[in-house]
């Protein structure tokens, strides 16, 4: 399982790097997610254009609201992350080449999870960056944030490959994977909000409990995933 | 005389509708089998099936040694289907999917350069993207993805369609070196003088079973043009004796 | 023997079964028409509260079955995906009880949003449990929507089963999570579970009680007769099988009126010389025209026979 959970990772790394679809389309529109954020939210501040030495700070509610953002954003792009994965294994009959392929299934699920684990690491380090840029979030707390942004990630990954497995294929399948993501994916969501907000703050010891919320998600799926994608893929 | 495929009253569905009903069919090692049918009968289906793709719903379905009811899916690693799509990954060079194949499938390192030499493929095209190659590229990367895979029994869905003289050769030959290594065909093909040239024996699908199964009763059938299928002796002598012959208008 | 009498026979088991549930049927109507004279006119109004205590008697036995219908979709969830118990009457049980559970779902939603309007001065607050159940409701839209894929009854059960266990896992480690919460829901009113004092009483107390019975015999209720008619579609869809399996083979039957096999897209619409034309032959069966498969057929579409069709033939 191990052995073809690596080659299949590195396959669609390989993928990604000559084609370069998640950097060239998927990042920016991470970029531009967080940019609409700011602007639906936050404040133009008009008058202190005007004032001199005024200080322009972005407004409060983007700044309270940030990790949340930031996690909305990094969600919105790691299903089309997901949707890119399955989207390479051929264009119609996706499963076939992956089933014929005699590959372990568990194998399989590790692999491209693994591969999207990566991109969506990438993913995250751009768009945190930006968010801290924009929306002044500066996270006091380091290792908490990485630590619950890694969980959270996994947590990601892990729905978002058997989910995609299910839905792709067919085109009365493919509208069915928001549907089925956003709202499993939600707890997840929150807790990482709670745990980053934790980490901007830099108070630890209320961030725990949510990290150890979103330990037991990744674990749920991380193992689910690998005991039934086997079946996910046969029909 | 091992039976490398054994299907006894075999019935597949497959999303709810009866692709096989029925398959009665015995293909020993060795044996390059042409299968036959009108468009829809199941030539594809029948294909599928036997590498494990279609789950089984009533009677016997053994592929070498595997028994499809309870085990469809390592079957894969012996069996190989040449199909209309490639399974290839259009981002990746023929050398990188191929070296890919390799790994899954543990052979070793010298088998690629092999395969590309034995399909033709030059050093140069190797190193293109599989999604700039044509058709018939296309097809010669998975002919020697089916090559490298080491597999005993060969299922070819059209395997000349979209070559050029060159690549039927090829095919051709393929089939006919594989063969002399013991190895099993199975080719479903519209190409009756082509695969009847390499094949020992037809097969006819029509409405998702097996209706004539062994060698050619009679040199008739052998040459009718696929709209005949399905006829009895009878009724072909009738329309050969009204027609004169089998030349399609 | 008709092929509607072919399905809908009942065994003797099933009669017995359809009886039960009518008495059922019959105990809910009774119960829930009596809780709701109760609960409406007779019990008094709360001192504090006033009229709004009524909802009391609705909504708690709503969120009640909310849980119940979870817990028994998730349960036979479980059932299914595990090796021994594998039965597809598992996986219809799942069905029925999610789509009941869906309803209640947002019952609860509802019957909480016009308890909260009055009481904390808005329809919506997003406190935990609301939000949580608000998120149940929305994974359970998932799930019935990945159950109306189409493909054979086997490999339905499985995806949906997998596809419903990572939404199912997710509830109750939320709601567990919202323990640890502070809310502005109602602190326990009718039970607290760390004292196990009521503080609830009289004929209020029995006409809650009442509801909650109420409420659980409509539950069964409904997910009997939605269990019952899963199994009917299922007995169809084999019942249509069967008979896809023989106009299947019929079609290897040769047509000696001339029709040729595989002309493909010219069933004698277009005049070639010399061709034989088609005539309709009643005995050729649906769709066996031009190359067309059965199930590429508007007719057959219509049987009802679900095929989303992958495969080439």
């Amino acid at each position: 399982m191990w052995r073809d959970a690596f080659l299949v990772m590195q396959k669609d790394m390989k993928i990604e790097l000559k084609s370069k679809v998640v950097v060239n389309q998927v990042l920016p529109f991470g970029l531009v997610v967080i940019f609409l954020f700011g602007l639906a939210i936050g404040k133009v501040n008009t008058s202190a254009l005007v004032t001199a030495g005024s200080n322009l700070s972005n407004g409060g509610a983007l700044k309270d609201a940030s990790a949340g953002l930031f996690w909305l954003a990094v969600t919105m792009s790691a299903i089309i992350g997901v949707q890119r994965s399955f989207a390479i294994e051929t264009q119609d009959q996706a499963r076939d080449a992956l089933r014929l392929s005699a590959l372990d299934p568990a194998g399989i699920f590790l692999g491209k999870a693994g591969a999207l684990l990566i991109q969506l690491a990438v993913l995250e380090l751009v768009l945190g960056l930006c968010a801290s840029f924009l929306f002044g979030m500066h996270i006091v707390t380091l290792w908490l944030f990485l630590l619950a942004a890694l969980l959270a990630s996994i947590s990601l990954c892990g729905v978002g490959v058997v989910y995609g497995a299910l839905a792709s294929g067919a085109r009365t399948r493919e509208t069915l994977l928001p549907l089925l993501f956003f709202p499993v994916i939600a707890p997840v969501l929150l807790s990482a909000t709670k745990a980053c907000e934790a980490a901007i703050v830099g108070n630890p010891a209320s961030g725990m409990i949510w990290i150890e919320i979103l330990a037991v998600f990744s674990l749920c799926y991380l193992t689910l995933g690998i005991a039934a994608f086997g079946s996910l893929l046969e029909e | 005389m091992d039976l490398v495929i054994d299907f006894q009253n075999a019935v597949f569905i497959s999303d709810g509708y009866p692709v096989l009903t029925g398959v009665n069919m015995e293909v020993r090692t060795g044996e390059v089998i042409h299968l036959r049918g009108s468009n829809g009968a199941g030539k594809t289906s029948l294909l599928r099936a036997m590498v494990g793709l279609i789950p089984i719903k009533s009677g016997k379905a053994i592929v070498l040694g595997h028994d499809l009811a309870s085990d469809r899916f390592d079957v894969r690693k012996d069996a190989g289907l040449l199909g209309h799509l490639s399974f290839l990954y259009d981002d990746l060079t023929i050398l990188d999917n191929l070296r890919f194949i390799q790994r899954i499938s543990r052979r070793p390192k010298d088998s690629v350069a092999d395969a590309i030499r034995r399909v033709n493929i030059t050093d140069k095209l190797a190193k293109t993207k599989v999604g700039r190659l044509s058709t018939g590229q296309r097809k010669r990367t998975a002919l020697a993805a089916l090559l490298i895979r080491d597999y005993r029994l060969w299922l070819l869905d059209e395997p000349h369609a979209g070559l050029d003289e060159h690549g039927r050769y090829l095919v051709d030959q393929l089939i006919l070196d594989f063969q002399s290594e013991k190895g099993t065909v199975v080719i479903a093909s519209h190409e009756l003088e082509r695969a009847m040239a390499v094949s020992s024996r037809s097969v006819i699908i029509s409405g998702g079973s097996i209706i004539a199964a062994e060698n050619f009763v009679d040199q008739t059938l052998r040459d009718a043009p696929d709209r005949y299928l399905g006829a009895d002796e009878s009724t072909i002598a009738n329309w050969k004796a009204k027609e004169g012959s089998f030349d399609v208008a | 023997m008709s092929y509607q009498s072919q399905i809908s026979d009942m065994s003797p088991r099933e009669r017995l079964a359809q009886r039960a549930t009518a008495v059922i049927g019959l105990l809910t109507l009774l119960s829930l028409g009596f809780t709701v004279w109760l609960g409406l006119f007779i019990t008094p109004p709360d001192e504090f509260m006033g009229n709004l205590v009524r909802l009391v008697y609705v909504h708690p036995p709503i969120a009640w079955v909310m849980f119940i219908a979870y817990g028994v979709a998730f349960l036979s969830t479980l059932l299914y995906l595990w090796p021994r118990t594998r039965d597809l009457r598992f996986d219809r049980l799942a069905g029925a009880s999610s789509e009941v559970g869906v309803v209640f779902t947002g019952l609860t939603l509802i019957s909480g949003s016009i308890w909260g309007r009055p009481t904390w001065g808005t329809w919506w607050t997003w406190d935990p449990l609301l939000t949580t159940t608000a998120l149940l409701f929305v994974m359970y839209l998932g799930y019935l929507a990945l159950r109306q894929l189409p493909g054979d009854p086997d490999a339905r059960a499985k995806r949906s089963a997998i596809g419903g266990l990572i939404a199912f896992i997710d509830v109750p480690i939320v709601y567990f999570a919202v323990l640890w919460w502070k809310s502005i829901h109602q602190a326990p009113t009718v039970l607290d579970p760390l004292t196990g004092k009521t503080y609830i009483h009289g004929s209020m107390a029995y006409t809650l009680l009442l509801g909650f019975v109420a409420f659980t015999l409509l539950f069964i209720y409904l997910v009997a007769k939605r269990y019952r008619l899963a199994g009917l579609k299922d007995r169809y869809e084999s019942f249509l099988l069967g008979e896809a399996i023989e106009d299947r083979k019929r079609e290897a039957m040769p047509d000696l009126s001339g029709v040729y096999p595989d002309s493909v897209g010219n069933a004698g619409a277009i005049d070639v010389p010399g061709q034989k034309k088609r005539f309709s032959d009643p005995n050729v069966s649906v769709g066996y025209d031009a190359g067309l498969r059965p199930d590429q057929t508007d007719d057959y579409q219509k049987i009802g026979l679900q095929n989303n069709t992958g495969a080439d033939a």
